[in-house]
């Protein structure tokens, strides 16, 4: 028998497994059956478990897209809560295969730490919320405002630099979490709200009178949050980039979860090749020809995934925005499946 | 008052027993003595009966007469999330009025059991928590129905417990490492138990037994030999399993108060022996003992908790080879009991200090071991002496296991907050950590009653 030294020694449930030190991360999801995701610990509509303990958001989708897409089965996902601080370590030590938990694509975070960004699935940015009782339009009519901002986070650093570029004053409400901010905003404390605008749009839907305030039109920093993986490990990048991509193609095609079956048959050569009708893209990326249609079938694609967890009729009611494709005025751009 | 007696006092009563003034006896005795004993006393009275009739009516409008209770769809929108609290305000707006407690309604089994459920086996930690308070009840007072049974019980219930939670297949060889370890210290404790001249012997064996399997483990991992699979392993009579092979559940889903539970159990239990090794390896005479014991209390004790469970969660993963991995909960478990034994040895330490010299020269006069001495002797009265103090450890102990909420794990604060994270219940911060709050302080009061009444029970009038 196998003896587990964890098993021994700590007599707990040990998961002391020695997997063969020079497999490629594919190998290892395939052999194991499992894609080992990092997730946050909580952000509506991101990442956040439902009232039946399942996670579910936009970054989810790209968890089981990947996992749809290399195990035929979107729901074969371990999600690994990880914080901001251990997120990645996580990485880093191969806890986790993947990590797709609002993450800010930075050049230090890319180079510097040694992991290679995907994609973007969310292009976010800091934005600005008033009361519109306050008669602002813009946030260049801020000077000598009570700003509530997160300490310790990027969020602060924006701030700081935006109204010192500006030649403007402020002074600063510092909180430690969302929770605190929404409080201090509401309660008055404060004149303006800062943070990510998608947050903005979150907090404000739970708003009594949400009408009754305004986030303004500057967005003062690029937040674009994506998928990472590994340095080292170029096909498994690969995969994770292009199981997105898939899904952000599917929606230019028009291929959605619904009529991902009729598609098959149609006559467009880069659905074909999408879809595995055609070509072997499935074959270069070392999965099966189906691929994308499993990630389309069972996820869907980018806009429905979106509409589903923070569009408009959802509770977070986001606008496309940015995140909407090039076609119609947004900067979402997947290169060609060719 | 005087102090000679009158004749009449001593001859068993002349005159009848009259009734006490009527200022000190009944409610307005008892008011008199403990909330207007003196002017002080009075206004500190006053202010807090202020306060609290200035806070309560507030309180209890929120969390009970406005608040909504059960989860009913309200508003017909097909789900039940806080849009089914609001109601109507006098401006026309939908607003929270009260605590809207459906979050709890709804959340509670992930509450109580993280993502447990999500294989549909809740019965297995709800039956581990009942056969732990069966466990735990003949250990926490002596007058148990049963008592003996629920010892035998108690031996053998971490075992069960992480059978239960964990489930996977629980094989002979695992069984004897689990309670070698018990059946080796036990002759060392008793020296009249029956049998206890084989039971030494699985003293001696034990170490080595241990020393072998680690030694094979690194022989396997280094090498991919290990003596253990290819010689004994075949073997039959290991494959035996005590207990049925239940569905694994990684420990990734354990969460909520299951969590809290686990590990504030797993330090408590561990912690107090582990705190007496090392309390006593402090005051040991033997130098490389004592250095070990102080090097390691003075670094925990220098380390705050979280820095640790940092360094568990983030740095050893990089320390261990690629593709190895321990499991996160046992890394936070390792440095909550570490972290918990370092301040539990000082607690001992106290009571070490404070019992008499006597008490160890007589020890010694009786010509006892030094383990025997100390089992027999020291440690009855300085652990009695100390039991504020473990308990405080304790409490303590329970309280910070919630840091775990930083590496990732959800106990029930981490489960709380994920769930005012889901965009359906947003804004609901409050309900959350108030329910928290309650649950904590179920757990944290009931501790320190009962260290009250251990204390009382205990007393054998040397208090000080």
């Amino acid at each position: 028998m196998k003896m587990k030294v964890g098993t021994l020694v700590f007599g707990a449930a040990i998961g002391l497994t020695a997997a063969a030190a020079n497999a490629t991360t594919l190998e290892d999801v395939v052999a194991r059956g499992e894609l080992i995701c990092g997730v946050s610990t909580g952000v509506a509509g991101f990442a956040a478990p439902d009232d039946q303990g399942n996670w579910s958001g936009v970054d989810i989708d790209v968890c089981r897209a990947v996992a749809a897409a290399v195990l035929g089965d979107a729901s074969k996902v371990k999600y690994v809560p990880t914080t901001s601080k251990e997120r990645f370590t996580a990485l880093q030590s191969g806890e986790v295969d993947m990590l797709s938990r609002v993450t800010t694509w930075t050049f230090s975070r890319d180079v510097g730490l040694g992991f290679e960004f995907v994609g973007v699935n969310y292009y976010d940015g800091q934005g600005f919320m008033v009361p519109k009782a306050l008669g602002v339009t813009s946030a260049l009519q801020l000077d000598g405002a009570t700003v509530c901002v997160q300490t310790g986070t990027t969020t602060e650093l924006n701030l700081a630099d935006y109204f010192r570029a500006n030649n403007m004053e402020y002074s600063a409400v510092n909180v430690e979490t969302a929770d605190e901010s929404r409080e201090n905003y509401l309660s008055g404390a404060c004149d303006v709200y800062t943070t990510d605008s998608s947050a903005l749009a979150a907090a404000r839907s739970t708003f009594d009178d949400p009408s009754a305030h305004q986030i303004l039109p500057e967005i003062i920093s690029k937040e674009p949050l994506g998928p990472l993986v590994r340095h080292g490990d170029a096909q498994w990048g690969d995969i994770v980039r292009w199981s997105f991509n898939a899904m952000v193609v599917a929606e230019e095609k028009g291929v959605t979860q619904g009529n991902v079956d009729d598609m098959k048959g149609s006559n467009d050569p880069e659905i074909q090749r999408l879809l595995g009708t055609d070509g072997d893209m499935g074959k270069q990326l070392g999965l099966s020809a189906d691929w994308a249609y499993q990630v389309i079938s069972q996820v869907g694609n980018y806009g429905e995934s979106f509409e589903r967890h923070i569009g408009v009729n959802t509770p977070i009611g986001l606008e496309r925005g940015l995140n909407q494709l090039w076609t119609k005025g947004g900067i979402l751009y997947s290169p060609p499946m060719r | 008052m005087s102090d000679t007696l009158r004749p009449e006092d001593q001859l068993g009563g002349g005159l009848p027993e009259r009734a006490p003034p009527p200022s000190t006896v009944g409610i307005q005795g008892w008011m008199r003595e403990n909330l207007f004993s003196g002017p002080i006393n009075s206004i500190g009275t006053i202010v807090a009966i202020g306060i609290i009739v200035w806070l309560l009516p507030g309180i209890l409008e929120w969390a009970i007469f406005d608040a909504t209770f059960v989860g009913v769809d309200a508003n017909g929108d097909g789900s039940i999330t806080r849009k089914d609290c609001l109601v109507e305000n006098a401006a026309g707006l939908m607003t929270l009025e009260g605590a809207c407690w459906v979050l709890v309604y709804v959340r509670w089994e992930q509450l109580i059991y993280g993502f447990y459920g999500s294989d549909g086996s809740i019965w297995r930690p709800t039956i581990a928590f009942v056969g732990l308070l069966l466990a735990i009840a003949p250990l926490l007072f002596d007058k148990v129905p049963f008592r003996r049974a629920l010892l035998w019980f108690a031996f053998a219930f971490p075992f069960i417990a992480v059978w239960l939670l964990g489930g996977g297949e629980w094989k002979l060889s695992s069984v004897l490492v689990f309670y070698g370890l018990i059946v080796a210290i036990l002759p060392l404790l008793f020296d009249k138990m029956p049998g206890r001249e084989i039971l030494l012997w699985v003293t001696k064996i034990y170490p080595l037994f241990i020393a072998f399997l680690l030694f094979d483990a690194i022989l396997d991992t280094l090498l991919g030999f290990s003596i253990w699979n290819t010689l004994l392993g075949p073997l039959a009579v290991w494959e035996f399993s005590p207990l049925p092979a239940l569905a694994e559940v990684s420990t990734h889903k354990w969460g909520g108060l299951m969590l809290t539970i686990v590990i504030g159990m797993v330090g408590i239990v561990l912690s107090l022996p582990i705190g007496v090794v090392l309390a006593l390896g402090r005051r040991s005479t033997m130098p490389a003992v004592r250095l070990l014991c102080v090097i390691f209390i003075e670094f925990v004790r220098g380390v705050p908790l979280i820095t640790l469970l940092f360094m568990a969660s983030n740095m050893l993963p990089l320390f261990f080879p690629e593709g190895i991995e321990l499991d996160k909960l046992v890394r936070a478990l390792v440095v909550v009991v570490a972290f918990s034994a370092a301040y539990m040895a000082e607690v001992v330490r106290g009571g070490l200090q404070a019992i008499p010299k006597g008490q160890y020269e007589a020890a010694d006069a009786m010509a006892l071991t030094y383990w025997k001495s100390m089992y027999l002797i020291i440690l009855p009265q300085a652990l009695k002496i100390v039991i504020p103090g473990i308990v405080n450890s304790f409490i303590g102990l329970f309280k910070d296991t919630t840091l775990v909420l930083i590496i990732g794990l959800f106990d029930i604060l981490g489960m709380a907050k994920a769930a005012v994270t889901h965009a359906n219940w947003i804004g609901l911060a409050r309900e959350a950590y108030v329910f928290v709050g309650v649950v904590y302080f179920i757990f944290c009061f009931s501790m320190s009653r009962y260290s009250i009444w251990l204390e009382e029970k205990l007393n054998t009038g040397h208090k000080r």
